[in-house]
């Protein structure tokens, strides 16, 4: 199983972001591998629908599980379409939510928020 | 004559220094451009209003000739579309650019309608008022100042365009064919920090201007200072008055209410004539 999760920096010793569409990084961790990933989340300086094109960016590297702290509406019709778990992260280490997330710890994210709504060019 | 009413910030006068310069005029037309909130009508209350709706046109996909190459996705700036194993669009995001249709190499994009607000005009005492209103959620009021400039008659000797606040988009939009930009600023650090901003603007695009510095107590203030500094001249001073900021907020126009008010407008329009008067003399 592919997982990702938004992140404040690329190291395994990070914690998750706060933030899901404009978080500086993301990891990309196989759980069969136990190999883990980093990369720049290319829609952090996005004038606006960064929740989108970031939900994009999970769909296209064939994700199965995301594991966020939040996630707008625009973003989650994304990541629903291609059938992507959305999970509720801990607020704790990168580590831990991996091992929450393996263990079946983790619940569905419920709280899908309305989105911020500033979509650049205002 | 077109004359645009600017500020940084809100609250600042810029709806009681154009409702006031339009009711002191002879013959104006007054165009509330502010279309996220507009307010002028609620001092004119005008009468005969027209309604006319304004839409933009946003993409609507064909499924079966979409290939999923995805050339609009990348193409869109605002991400507006996104792609699975359908394109998704988001019409709340799409700024109507037209981008996604013209390069989708499979035409399986085509144009729709999508109403984002309305125009209303309407009379009040011989003052023709015309409001741009956009709909709450829409992410541009651009095509509806665009519309309400069509509504610039040459034939009122003053068209006052009450401006959004702030130096964006949609403010650059509404003084484009302004013949000369009025800042409002109030006397604080907030609204010096503010008129800087919409100072920087006009300058850039080369608009004749004046400050009118509006809730006015004494010299010492950041705004003066400010206009000092960069050798902005100042058309006019408003007193800080309780019954003029009550009055006002009673909707009342006040000019029309008291003449010692209606006399400070005059005074007003008269300077700002004159300096579009001698800017077309000098800049011609």
């Amino acid at each position: 199983m592919k997982l990702a999760m938004p992140t404040n920096t690329d190291s395994m010793e990070g914690r998750v972001n706060n933030t899901f569409g404009r978080s500086p990084y993301f990891l990309i961790y196989d759980t069969e591998t136990k190999e883990g990933t980093f990369f720049n989340n290319p829609a952090a300086a996005s004038h606006g629908g960064a929740g989108i094109k970031a939900a994009q960016v999970i769909v296209d590297k064939n994700i199965d599980a995301l594991i966020t702290p939040r996630c707008g509406e625009n973003a989650a019709n994304v990541l629903n379409q291609a059938n992507i778990k959305i999970y509720q992260s801990l607020n704790d280490t990168i580590r831990n939510n991996i091992s929450a997330c393996q263990e079946g710890e983790l619940s569905t994210l419920e709280n899908i928020h309305a989105g911020f709504h500033h979509h650049g060019g205002r | 004559m077109n004359i645009a009413v600017l500020s940084g910030k809100g609250g600042a006068g810029k709806t009681l220094v154009s409702v006031n310069l339009s009711e002191v005029s002879e013959n104006s037309t007054y165009i509330d451009c502010d279309v996220e909130e507009p307010n002028g009508h609620l001092f004119f209350k005008p009468d005969n209003i027209i309604k006319n709706n304004i839409s933009v046109k946003i993409p609507i996909v064909n499924n079966d000739l979409c290939e999923g190459c995805r050339t609009c996705v990348d193409f869109c700036k605002f991400n507006a579309l996104a792609y699975t194993d359908k394109l998704l669009i988001f019409d709340d995001i799409c700024h109507s650019c037209g981008g996604c249709m013209r390069f989708c190499p499979n035409g399986a994009l085509s144009e729709k309608e999508k109403v984002i607000g309305e125009v209303q005009k309407g009379v009040s005492n011989g003052i023709d008022v015309i409001s741009g209103i956009l709909n709450i959620g829409e992410p541009s009021g651009v095509p509806i100042i665009k519309e309400l400039l069509n509504h610039i008659d040459e034939n009122s000797h003053y068209n006052i365009i009450d401006c959004p606040p702030g130096s964006a988009c949609v403010v650059m939009e509404s003084i484009k064919d302004a013949d000369y930009c009025i800042l409002v600023s109030e006397p604080t650090v907030f609204g010096a920090h503010n008129l800087n901003m919409v100072y920087e603007l006009v300058k850039l695009f080369n608009k004749p201007h004046g400050v009118v510095i509006n809730k006015y107590i004494n010299e010492d203030n950041p705004t003066e200072k400010l206009c000092k500094e960069k050798n902005i001249k100042i058309l006019d001073r408003i007193p800080f008055d309780k019954e003029l900021g009550n009055l006002n907020s009673d909707g009342v126009i006040i000019s029309r209410e008291k003449d010692e008010y209606r006399e400070v407008f005059e005074s007003l329009l008269n300077t700002v004539t004159k300096e579009v008067k001698y800017e077309a003399i000098t800049n011609p």
